[in-house]
């Protein structure tokens, strides 16, 4: 290829050097733009960040209100809301980069509890006791809730918005097509197959008993999926008293089996479909309400997507749903098991107001703003003054069953490592049920990446 | 003297700024945290420590990093090497010979993937791939049902992606090197006798061999970025069998909030392309000379 000759006129040096001298003085003036006039003395500014996705409004809502709130006891105070519209995963992660700089850093967020610890040893979140002293409405709050805030340290640093239980959540048209009889309460993981396997057989277009696997749901597929099973087998994740990473285990093992034995037969969804990050949203829009799907496990928070103003609004889901407490293995003691997470709103530790920061955060979690947030986002209260509120526990008719699960539940070890530990459980999931390991093969490598990033004095060979 | 030449560098001095802040700056951070065990949260986040080639040699001890690194050579060679360069030529070359409506026609429909933003052609190809995507309605139509491309075959699915966008860039290449080679090279090739593909592999070919050179460096090092279109279309699954170097990176900082280890992947993929990029500008070299 010929090079193309370009004519370009001549200048006289003195012209071009003027030239040059604009083009600096241009650049850096663009550069010196960007960096933010200081502001006046009185207006002080709070950012606020937080999840909002099209399926989930009510924090957003409940923002709204509390900025309006805010702002009229606080004149001179604006309130800067910034939603980030992402999934969890990726909530987080945007999240943990704009805390990097004091710049970007938010002076209150929403923060997913299993993250706190992880968080405060990064130096992210801003240690609150001092200021929940002060604090009225912290006598309110649920004793066994306060801890999703604390860090290793012993002090707390993030206040919970409510938690949240799993549960089987199943049609009960499907299942009666099948002869099942509701109310269903499955005794052990057999009786899961066995009820799924009459539903497959009275209509094989339906898919009887699906739950999730992989990294695509993320997070989802530990507490919604694996744990539901782990924890329902005689071993465990993490051993408290120990501090220590369990494996090698045996229930583990079986853990996967039951999710290959799900997949294998055709019981749940598509290995494809599972691994389709947006699976939840066919389960609670398409599958749930159009009769295709028989049984899944989901949070005490499902009837948040059907009821008036959710995203997946279902009239008849009241009538049509019913849920069932997830069974142990064999339906060994306490007969059955459910995980709880939650969110909470945590103060930046680089916020140059702390003391404003810490107030909204208050507002935001007030009585009638908890009882608002509770309520739209079926979130199990942890305010007692909230819990016991008739339009509280009149919201849904689930609301006395999922809250009943906490007697059985589990909470994640929320311990700095946690978060790589989950993802290593999502891979072990995905390998599984796309026929790439076998439940043996993938806990061997999940017990080898679990020993690689703890280090062999923290794990436990059970 | 001295003066006048140090006058005559200063034109490009902003602009080599702005190199050294935007570009050089950014990778000599990525060199220097891969040596150390950054992340984006616990805390390594607050005080990374220095973790010494830590990062490189959990790289050849971790399956998915030799996996991946597999995945983007086969990646780059069937959908830049092969798809995109031999179809660019090839397009080329008939376009000289057909009818100008068609030739104009022809260009428009090629050009208009590479017209595309990454993200729309990304998404346009996820639709067409999908399970109940455009192709599988189409095969449905004729009676065959297609299996779930994005699944069973994602590699596949991302390298015919990646040739449809990107094989405009060769076709214009090579048309502009097709213009230049002379009328009276081949015409005196053809009445010696020379057949169709005898004048194409020792006359038009050799004359053109510094495009082909120049057009294969750009192509192998734009294919060796790309990452919206492989993490619209498989995100790199299912389980990793799409998953190239620059998602591979991705996900381990971003996803798995391991800075250290990604930006680790991340410099492995830029010294890949700092060698590709040499050996292309070498061969260059030579054929001057």
């Amino acid at each position: 290829m010929r090079r193309p000759v370009i004519k370009v006129p001549v200048m006289h040096m003195p012209v071009k050097f003027a030239v040059t001298l604009v083009s600096v003085a241009a650049v850096l003036a663009a550069a010196t733009s960007c960096s933010p006039t200081p502001e006046a003395a009185e207006s002080k500014s709070l950012k606020i960040v937080y999840q909002k996705t099209d399926s989930f409004t009510a924090l957003d809502a409940v923002m709204q209100d509390a900025k309006k709130e805010f702002e009229a006891s606080n004149t001179g105070v604006t309130v800067d809301l910034q939603p980030i519209q992402a999934n969890d995963d990726d909530y987080g992660t945007k999240l943990a980069l704009a805390q990097r700089s004091g710049d970007t850093a938010p002076d209150v967020f929403y923060e997913d509890s299993f993250k706190v610890r992880s968080d405060v040893d990064a130096g992210y979140l801003l240690k609150l006791d001092g200021y929940l002293e002060k604090w009225d409405d912290w006598a309110a709050f649920n004793e066994a809730a306060k801890e999703a805030g604390r860090a290793d340290d012993g002090g707390i640093y993030a206040v919970p918005l409510g938690t949240d239980t799993r549960a089987i959540w199943y049609n009960k048209t499907v299942l009666q097509k099948a002869g099942i009889p509701v109310p269903w309460q499955p005794k052990s993981w057999d009786e899961i197959l066995t009820a799924a396997r009459a539903m497959k057989a009275s209509n094989p277009d339906v898919i009887p008993f699906t739950m999730y696997a992989g990294k695509g749901t993320g997070e989802g597929t530990a507490m919604q999926s694996f744990y539901e099973l782990l924890y329902g087998t005689d071993s465990s994740l993490y051993d408290v008293d120990a501090k220590k990473w369990v494996v090698g285990s045996q229930g583990f093992t079986d853990s996967l089996s039951f999710l290959k034995t799900l997949y294998d037969e055709k019981l749940a969804v598509s290995p494809a479909e599972a691994l389709d990050a947006n699976v939840w949203k066919k389960v609670f829009g398409e599958w749930f309400p159009q009769g295709k799907l028989g049984a899944t496990v989901e949070g005490s928070y499902t009837p948040s997507f059907w009821q008036k103003g959710g995203a997946y609004e279902w009239a008849g889901y009241e009538q049509e749903m019913g849920v069932a407490m997830f069974p142990t293995q064999r339906g060994q003691d306490p007969g059955g098991v459910s995980m709880s997470g939650g969110w909470t709103l945590a103060v930046g530790a680089k916020s140059k107001n702390p003391e404003l920061a810490f107030q909204f955060l208050t507002t935001a979690l007030n009585k009638k703003n908890a009882l608002a947030y509770d309520i739209n986002n079926s979130q199990i209260a942890v305010r007692t003054d909230v819990a016991s509120e008739p339009e509280y526990l009149a919201a849904n008719p689930f609301v006395k069953d999922v809250s009943d699960l906490v007697k059985v539940t589990h909470y994640r070890p929320a311990t700095a490592d946690y978060p790589r530990i989950s993802t290593a459980v999502q891979v072990a999931t995905e390998s599984v049920i796309t026929g790439k390991q076998s439940p043996e093969d993938a806990a061997a490598e999940y017990d080898a990446t679990v020993r690689k990033l703890v280090g062999e004095d923290k794990v436990l060979e059970k | 003297m001295r003066i006048r030449r140090f006058l005559r560098l200063l034109p490009v001095v902003p602009s080599v700024l702005l190199l050294l802040v935007f570009l050089l700056a950014p990778v000599a951070w990525s060199f220097y945290a891969s040596f150390t065990d950054a992340a984006l949260s616990g805390k390594a986040a607050r005080d990374p420590q220095w973790v010494g080639a830590d990062n490189y040699v959990r790289m050849f001890s971790d399956d998915s990093f030799p996996l991946a690194a597999w995945l983007t050579v086969v990646f780059v060679a069937a959908s830049a090497v092969l798809g995109q360069n031999v179809l660019g030529l090839l397009i080329a070359l008939l376009m000289t010979r057909s009818r100008r409506v068609v030739a104009s026609w022809v260009g428009t429909a090629v050009v208009a993937a590479w017209v595309l933003p990454e993200i729309v052609a990304a998404f346009a190809a996820y639709a067409y791939f999908n399970r109940d995507g455009t192709l599988n309605q189409v095969l449905g139509s004729m009676g065959s049902e297609g299996p779930d491309w994005l699944y069973s075959f994602p590699l596949v699915a991302i390298i015919l992606a990646n040739t449809w966008r990107g094989t405009a860039f060769s076709m214009l290449v090579y048309r502009a090197a097709l213009a230049d080679v002379p009328r009276d090279v081949t015409e005196a090739a053809l009445m010696d006798g020379a057949r169709g593909w005898q004048r194409l592999a020792f006359i038009t070919i050799p004359l053109i061999r510094s495009s082909i050179a120049t057009n294969l460096m750009l192509i192998t090092l734009q294919t060796l970025a790309v990452f919206t279109l492989i993490w619209v279309m498989t995100a790199g699954g299912p389980a990793n069998a799409s998953t190239t170097l620059p998602v591979l990176a991705y996900q381990e900082a971003f996803k798995f909030g391991d800075i250290g280890y990604g930006t680790a992947v991340a410099s492995v993929l830029i010294l890949l392309g700092m060698i590709f990029g040499a050996v292309y500008v070498r061969l260059l070299r030579e054929q001057k000379t």
